[in-house]
């Protein structure tokens, strides 16, 4: 080891005033942290699977295998109906690993050195969060692409189009904050996919994801209505191939603001009190 | 402003059944180093977790830098350096990235950030590394690199919990230069360990700590002097040379002590051990037993082991109790 002499910081300005204020500096720290999420996103392109293959494999298996007998035959029919849905489902899906990061981050140690540092309780949380955003327009590009080489048209227009991926993207942000409350309070990463499974499942097929609500019965119709999923994918198809788009678009931005509501004070609860 | 950067006053932490801290008292004069020795399992990483504003105790209270840690978390986070026992930092990251990103939230501009990244890497020797990984990084590496990273912000008081656990010599050795040099350079360090001869390199006090309370606080000699100090052993080739050992090194014996045969618990037979001062005994010895003609298969310092010291700090604790009992008898 060499002794370069490393000088003792010279203090300038008010050491104990954030600089530019506390939101400039939440802002800045979230980004520095995102940043950090996405450089471990790129060096391990495997933990984007989730994203990219495994809506792929569901789309094939769905319109493929059972297309056909749900859809009585017109596969490019029940393709332009599923593929919506599917999005949604994708989604709410691609969450569940964050959960697994943040609780692999901080059995590792990772956070206790964050925690020491003068930032905003939240700052690893919205950073970790905001870094996401690119793993759900990787399940929208995803989607749409490989859809249009199986056959799925966009009936609408670009715009359209563009609005239906911005709503997935923030609806994946506001949903995901479910996954980073679990990883706060269960012990570990495999625990957090379990639990976020038994969540997600029954919501993504409780749903008008695969098949009409007509044809449910009426109590698993009822839970199709009360189902955050229901009106995003409403919204997602009507912007995608047409359809009512204005009542369950303002049904969704409520349960978004709804998710964020519940879900980010308990993520930030049950942080503070982890490690 | 108080001379002392860390103050800790009946800390207590309970943890389901097990009460990590039982009334932890703790001082440390600005520009020293405090050694928190203890065994595995006493407290020393509650404590300094409880310091470091990561954990809140169930009572007591603590000044970390002449701050309320429990009523001012920020003001404290940005005058302190933390390095856990495990290395923290991110593998997926290079190092200079793992810098860069803590100078960042610290509010350093991101070119001060990247200029003490380059720094800090130079200084611990991975300059080489700096964009590589911290994952392709050896054990030695990585602890080095978490170090670092607890002295980005250039911080007032340093936290390092157990530094050397688990790294060989050489790189202790490297672990208290860096130690001496931010001494040098005005900061504080508090540091535990589970080792006496740590403690004994580096600090300026020792709290020892266990089951949660501390049982002794003192300067590494006043403590060297109540559990007994350093010993200067002796195992002469042929053991019919014993007697000359006992008397050559009876005449370096520390004052008011003598040579004797080795009884320490698992010493084999044929050694002879005698209490010294200080290391300058051994160049006296070695001549001496030349002159006398010993010849030896060992001969070696040694500290009194955190074993013996706990055993001497509590056969002493537990005496004056009884004397307690009984003046109620």
């Amino acid at each position: 080891m060499t002794t370069l002499d490393v000088p003792v910081r010279n203090i300038v300005g008010d050491i104990d005033k954030p600089r530019g204020g506390a939101l400039a500096a939440l802002l800045r720290h979230s980004v520095a942290l995102a940043r950090r999420s996405l450089i471990k996103t790129i060096r391990t392109p495997e933990a984007l699977i989730d994203v990219t293959l495994q809506p792929v494999i569901f789309l094939l298996l769905f319109t493929y295998l059972f297309g056909g007998a749900i859809a009585g035959g017109d596969r490019h029919a029940y393709l332009q109906f599923l593929l919506p849905g599917m999005l949604a489902q994708s989604l709410a899906m691609g969450g569940i690993a964050l959960g697994q990061n943040l609780n692999a981050d901080i059995e590792k140690g990772v956070f206790d050195r964050f925690r020491s540092l003068p930032v905003a309780r939240s700052a690893p949380l919205v950073g970790a969060v905001a870094a996401d955003v690119v793993r759900y327009l990787t399940v929208c590009v995803v989607m749409l692409g490989f859809g249009t080489i199986i056959g799925f048209r966009v009936e609408t227009g670009f715009l359209p189009a563009v609005a239906a991926v911005a709503l997935a993207v923030g609806f994946g942000l506001c949903f995901c904050w479910i996954s980073v409350w679990v990883g706060m309070m269960v012990r570990t990463p495999g625990a957090v996919q379990g639990t976020m499974f038994l969540l997600v499942f029954p919501l993504s097929f409780g749903s008008n994801v695969f098949v009409q609500t007509k044809t449910l019965p009426g109590w698993l119709q009822a839970f199709v209505h009360v189902n955050p999923i229901t009106p995003l994918v409403g919204t997602i198809r009507g912007l995608l191939v047409g359809g009512p788009v204005v009542h369950p678009l303002w049904q969704t931005l409520a349960f978004m603001a709804g998710l964020l509501v519940v879900f980010v004070p308990l993520a930030l609860r049950a942080y503070a009190r982890r490690a | 402003m108080s001379d002392l950067v860390v103050r800790a006053e009946g800390l207590r932490k309970r943890f389901g059944k097990t009460q990590a801290l039982d009334g932890v008292d703790l001082a440390m004069r600005r520009g020293t180093v405090l050694g928190v020795l203890g065994p595995n399992g006493a407290g020393k990483t509650t404590a300094v977790r409880v310091l470091a504003t990561l954990l809140k105790p169930d009572s007591g209270t603590a000044e970390v830098a002449g701050i309320d840690v429990l009523k001012q978390p920020q003001r404290v986070r940005r005058r302190i350096g933390l390095t856990g026992q495990y290395a923290s930092v991110d593998e997926d990251l290079t190092g200079t990235q793992n810098l860069v990103l803590i100078g960042q939230l610290l509010d350093l501009t991101t070119r001060d950030a990247r200029k003490r990244a380059a720094e800090l890497l130079e200084w611990f020797d991975l300059a080489e590394a700096a964009s590589r990984p911290a994952k392709t990084y050896s054990g030695g590496m990585r602890r080095r690199l978490d170090l670092a990273a607890s002295l980005v912000g250039h911080p007032e008081v340093i936290f390092l919990d157990e530094p050397t656990t688990g790294l060989d010599p050489a790189k202790r050795e490297d672990m208290w230069g860096v130690v001496r040099t931010q001494i040098a350079q005005g900061s504080s360090v508090l540091l535990t360990t589970q080792y006496l001869d740590e403690a004994d390199a580096l600090a300026d006090e020792i709290a020892v700590i266990d089951h949660g309370k501390v049982i002794a606080f003192d300067t590494p000699d006043g403590l060297k002097r109540r559990v007994g100090g350093l010993t200067l052993r002796v195992r002469p080739s042929d053991p019919a040379k014993v007697q000359d050992a006992l008397r050559v090194l009876d005449a370096v014996a520390a004052p008011g002590t003598n040579a004797s045969l080795d009884t320490a618990a698992g010493a084999r037979a044929g050694a002879v051990a005698v209490p010294v001062a200080d290391d300058t005994a051994i160049d006296q010895a070695l001549p001496a037993l030349r002159r006398a003609g010993v010849e030896f298969t060992e001969l070696g310092l040694h500290l009194p082991s955190l074993d013996e010291v706990f055993h001497a700090l509590t056969e002493e604790g537990h005496e004056p109790a009884a004397k307690k009992e009984s003046e109620f008898v």
